[in-house]
């Protein structure tokens, strides 16, 4: 069992992974958009991403530093090896390993076609809006911050994404095919999302509360734009601990390439 | 002490001449970036220590790290060596703390300047900046930076950007 604050990292690296897969996944688009204007849009919605995967990641690299002062050296073992000195928000995305990212499975899956990565962001943002919520009371003020902050900036993917399903869901017959595709693709992969694991038990998150909202507002969603929600679906989990699907050694592949290949190296 | 309120008053000014490196218009006063100027006397023979509170306006906004450099130039460039500069979340940063004189600014400079969030809807009307025009539409939710929408108005056909209520 880990301590309190082992919890609290973790945690932490969890919601900083998931957004910065997602936002590595989204800025694939960039420069290939179907239009100008929605390049630019998947384009910030994945900045605004990885500002909040960098809040995430000082934080956690701030209280990683401080048990390292108190030589805490299981925790420093824990999220320290093989990175010298002090940790820091780019040790933490640059020099973790596969098996030690926490991202949501979700997050990982390529992008499909633009039905598949439009879905895939209100699937996503619709989670984080109401996770968040929850989070903004949180009794660790710094968490609480940065979640109350990225809540004003989900609310435009919220409003962007649901206007994209409901444009392809309820859209030509070739698009709700492609919605249909792509919701089959995905869904396995919302089950993660409501499955606590060991160190998300004490952060005081209402995991059912979360999903029985989030099911009514994709509900919501989806009954308008001609679509429905699959049922009895096998759940894919293991994101959340490390078990990833094969995609996500290459994201890392691309993502970690230039402090791999040249230690240190800055811009 | 004395001196202490002079150089609080001092670095106000200065701060008011940095520009937003993305909206250059306005000032970093005018957007509500600076939080806070803490001066404190620090051990005898040491002098002063500045402190300058600075929150973001969007999470991924890049730009932050060049405001924070500029602050830190405008400053050394006026004999302030001993400053740090702080970076908080906590209020989270709301286009209600645009001065007045930053929203005639941007509309001068071709923004239409945000709404005040008691006013805000899901689908506001916004005010064409070049004829004035309540005929518009949103193109997109995104525009060219994290903080602006793209307008077109239906009269003059301009395409404008919305700084977006937030």
């Amino acid at each position: 069992m880990q301590n309190l604050a082992q919890q609290l990292i973790n945690y932490l690296l969890h919601l900083a992974d998931t957004t910065l897969i997602l936002s590595q996944r989204n800025s694939e688009w960039c420069g290939h958009g179907p239009v100008l204007e929605q390049d630019i849009a998947i384009t910030n919605i994945s900045l605004d991403l990885l500002g909040q995967s960098r809040n995430f990641y000082q934080y956690a690299a701030q209280l990683i530093n401080e048990s390292k002062n108190m030589q805490d050296t299981k925790a420093l073992s824990a999220f320290g090896e093989g990175v010298g000195g002090e940790i820091t928000e780019d040790s933490l995305a640059y020099l973790r390993t596969e098996r030690e990212f926490k991202n949501l499975l979700l997050t990982e899956l390529p992008n499909g076609d633009w039905g598949q990565t439009i879905l895939r962001q209100y699937l996503f943002s619709q989670y984080q809006y109401l996770l968040f919520e929850q989070l903004q009371q949180n009794k660790d003020e710094q968490l609480a911050a940065i979640c109350t902050k990225a809540l004003k900036e989900i609310k435009y993917h919220i409003r962007w994404s649901s206007e994209w399903v409901l444009r392809l869901g309820d859209g030509t017959p070739e698009s709700k095919q492609r919605m249909l595709v792509a919701i089959n693709e995905l869904w396995r992969y919302t089950g993660e999302m409501f499955i606590a694991v060991d160190y998300e038990k004490e952060m005081n998150i209402d995991l059912i509360a979360l999903q029985n909202n989030w099911a009514e507002k994709v509900d919501v969603i989806f009954q308008e734009a001609t679509l429905s929600i699959p049922q009895n679906t096998f759940m894919q989990t293991g994101g959340k601990t490390g078990t990833h699907t094969e995609n996500l050694g290459f994201i890392l592949t691309e993502l970690q390439y230039m402090q791999r290949a040249y230690p240190n190296s800055q811009w | 002490m004395v001196k202490a309120l002079l150089d609080k008053e001092k670095i106000w000014q200065l701060l008011s001449t940095v520009a937003d490196p993305e909206v250059p218009v306005l000032t970093i006063l005018d957007l509500g970036i600076v939080r806070d100027v803490i001066v404190s006397s620090a051990l005898e023979g040491l002098g002063e220590v500045v402190e300058i509170i600075i929150t973001p306006t969007y999470t991924g906004c890049p730009a932050m790290d060049m405001i924070g450099i500029d602050i830190k130039l405008k400053l050394l460039e006026n004999g302030f060596k001993k400053f740090k500069i702080t970076s908080v979340l906590s209020p989270a940063w709301t286009t209600d703390w645009m001065s007045e004189e930053g929203k005639r600014k941007l509309k001068e400079y071709g923004i239409a300047p945000p709404h005040s969030r008691a006013d805000d809807t899901a689908n506001p009307v916004i005010e064409c900046p070049q004829c004035n025009s309540t005929n518009t539409k949103l193109i997109s939710q995104f525009g060219s930076t994290a903080c602006k929408a793209l307008y077109q108005c239906q009269v003059c056909k301009e395409p404008f950007d919305y700084f977006k209520c937030h």
